[in-house]
């Protein structure tokens, strides 16, 4: 009977009911494009983490021995995931392969030009530059090239953006809170003599504002279906443009289970919400 | 059953709408309220069901001291006192069938036995007929029936009847009083408030008498051997014609 008289409200006032759900679903909307925006740029950091961030050019009077050496002593210090030695050989063979259409290209240049080479993925990010310090120290290193300053421009970029993210989320959730309490407000008052009636026959307290406590759970839970039905419709959509502009960098397909867990806690955190705000609608308007 | 010591009730306003009244009403008992429009009938009955509380006194309900009551029982005294109100208070949104069956879902009543338990209380009315019908459709004495049966419904052992006959025609109005005379020959204490000295009259039942918030008269009052002598009521006995009097002097 709670949920007949919960529909037959929601019903009734058709133009209440648009309001409160839209604003939730704008709430859950931003909220859905930040959690993938987040989503995705962690896994981009997480593909210049695992990727060789570091690659070391030797000098050409440098021998075998000595850059094996200086390859002991770095998997030595525990901060390096993997080393790949490249020689002057192999060195060539990527350089024809990266410029085969070029033919110019490729009879400029022959094996002595270019450097043997050792590419260094870290661990940890934090780690580069003690990596790249114990390089550079090495008399047979000719130059260092690492992408710390890409790796750390994307970090500050994250974070920025998950400050926005949470700010943006948290006054949209205030707004959403208050345009709840203000419709269910209407509600109540609309239904005063209802109400008045309910309680006269012996209606306890709670009769009368689960109805209402029901309703604001609704528009929370139907906002956020539509809100992330829209955010994951939209990268759905976007997928194939996004991964030609990220080449190479595994974003997509976006994992079921990430899906899933963010619609989960929406939907929580939707409840909550929406729970909370009838509840203080029902406090204020129904004493 | 119904106890009411020494009762007044003060308004915000500084008017008294009750003055030192006390009375009392045994199980089973069938009790006209009588008196003019503002004599303090309808203010009893919302002392009674705890809608306001006396200023003075103390009101007893099935050993239930009203006043005293926690909020949180306040809807227990009101599933044992059905009320028909003056105004009916109908829920227009709803049909008959619906609003019949609040009290009971307000109760808690399993859903298998509402529709029943509904539709005998409609049948025992006269009003089965109209149950899916919106007040707005139904005739003044079928929306008396109405109400009466929404007050009958969780069968209480008392019912208050405010002005059940208030607008009607005196053929619609009897019925309604029968239909209440008979609930009360099943063992139901009811109160019933009236102005109509003919009904009062042909049924001759026990007089409480108010006027302008005092007492008057009362064919049982506390205190006697309660014979349940009915005497049936003269221009003046229960005020209504003082009233006229006065106005007229």
């Amino acid at each position: 009977m709670t949920f007949k008289t919960t529909w037959r409200n929601i019903r009734r006032s058709p133009y209440q009911a648009f309001a409160a759900i839209l604003i939730m679903m704008l709430t859950f909307l931003v909220a859905s494009f930040f959690a993938f925006l987040l989503f995705g740029s962690s896994r981009v950091i997480t593909y210049f983490e695992s990727k060789p961030t570091l690659t070391s050019f030797f000098r050409n009077e440098a021998k075998q021995e000595d850059i094996e050496s200086l390859e002991k002593k770095l998997k030595a210090t525990g901060k390096v995931a993997a080393v790949k030695f490249v020689s002057k050989q192999e060195a060539l063979k990527i350089y024809r392969q990266q410029n085969k259409n070029d033919p110019l290209l490729l009879d400029l240049v022959t094996e002595d030009i270019l450097p043997a080479s050792l590419e260094i993925s870290a661990i940890k990010i934090e780690d580069l530059p003690s990596i790249h310090g114990i390089l550079k120290s090495s008399p047979n290193v000719s130059e260092v090239i690492y992408q710390k300053e890409v790796v750390s421009t994307l970090t500050s970029w994250t974070n920025a953006l998950r400050k926005i993210g949470i700010g943006l989320i948290v006054v949209l959730g205030v707004v959403s809170v208050f345009i709840i309490v203000t419709i269910i407000g209407i509600k109540i008052s609309q239904k005063k003599n209802d109400i008045e009636i309910m309680r006269l026959i012996g209606a306890s307290s709670w009769y009368v504002r689960w109805p209402f406590v029901i309703e604001g759970i609704f528009y929370g839970v139907v906002g956020t279906m539509l809100g992330f039905g829209i955010a994951a419709g939209s990268i759905w959509y976007l997928a194939p443009f996004l991964s030609d502009f990220l080449k190479g960098i595994p974003i997509f397909p976006v994992s079921p289970i990430f899906l899933f867990a963010l619609l989960g806690a929406e939907l929580a955190i939707a409840v909550v919400l929406g729970a909370f705000s009838s509840f203080l609608a029902v406090l204020r308007y129904l004493k | 059953m119904i106890k009411l010591e020494k009762v007044s009730k003060k308004f915000a306003t500084g008017a008294f709408g009750l003055s030192d009244i006390s009375v009392a009403v045994d199980k089973g008992e069938f009790v006209f309220l009588v008196g003019p429009t503002g004599a303090g009938k309808t203010t009893i009955f919302r002392l009674i069901t705890r809608e306001m509380l006396p200023t003075l006194g103390t009101i007893i309900v099935d050993n239930w001291d009203v006043a005293k009551l926690p909020h949180s029982k306040i809807p227990h005294l009101r599933k044992k006192v059905g009320v028909v109100f003056q105004d009916l208070k109908l829920l227009m949104d709803r049909t008959i069938f619906e609003n019949t069956i609040l009290p009971l879902e307000v109760a808690g009543a399993k859903s298998t036995e509402r529709k029943g338990k509904a539709e005998e209380v409609l049948e025992k009315v006269g009003i089965i007929n109209h149950r899916d019908k919106f007040p707005v459709q139904l005739s003044g004495g079928e929306l008396q029936r109405a109400a009466i049966a929404r007050a009958l419904v969780l069968t209480p052992e008392i019912v208050l009847a405010d002005e059940p006959t208030g607008n009607l025609d005196s053929e619609t109005a009897f019925r309604i009083v029968k239909l209440l005379e008979d609930i009360n020959k099943k063992g139901t204490t009811i109160i019933m408030a009236s102005h109509n000295m003919e009904i009062v009259n042909t049924f001759s039942k026990r007089v409480i008498a108010l006027d302008k918030g005092r007492l008057i008269r009362d064919d049982n009052p506390v205190g006697s051997s309660r014979s349940g002598r009915q005497t049936p009521l003269t221009e003046g006995s229960d005020g209504v014609e003082n009233k006229k009097k006065e106005k007229k002097g």
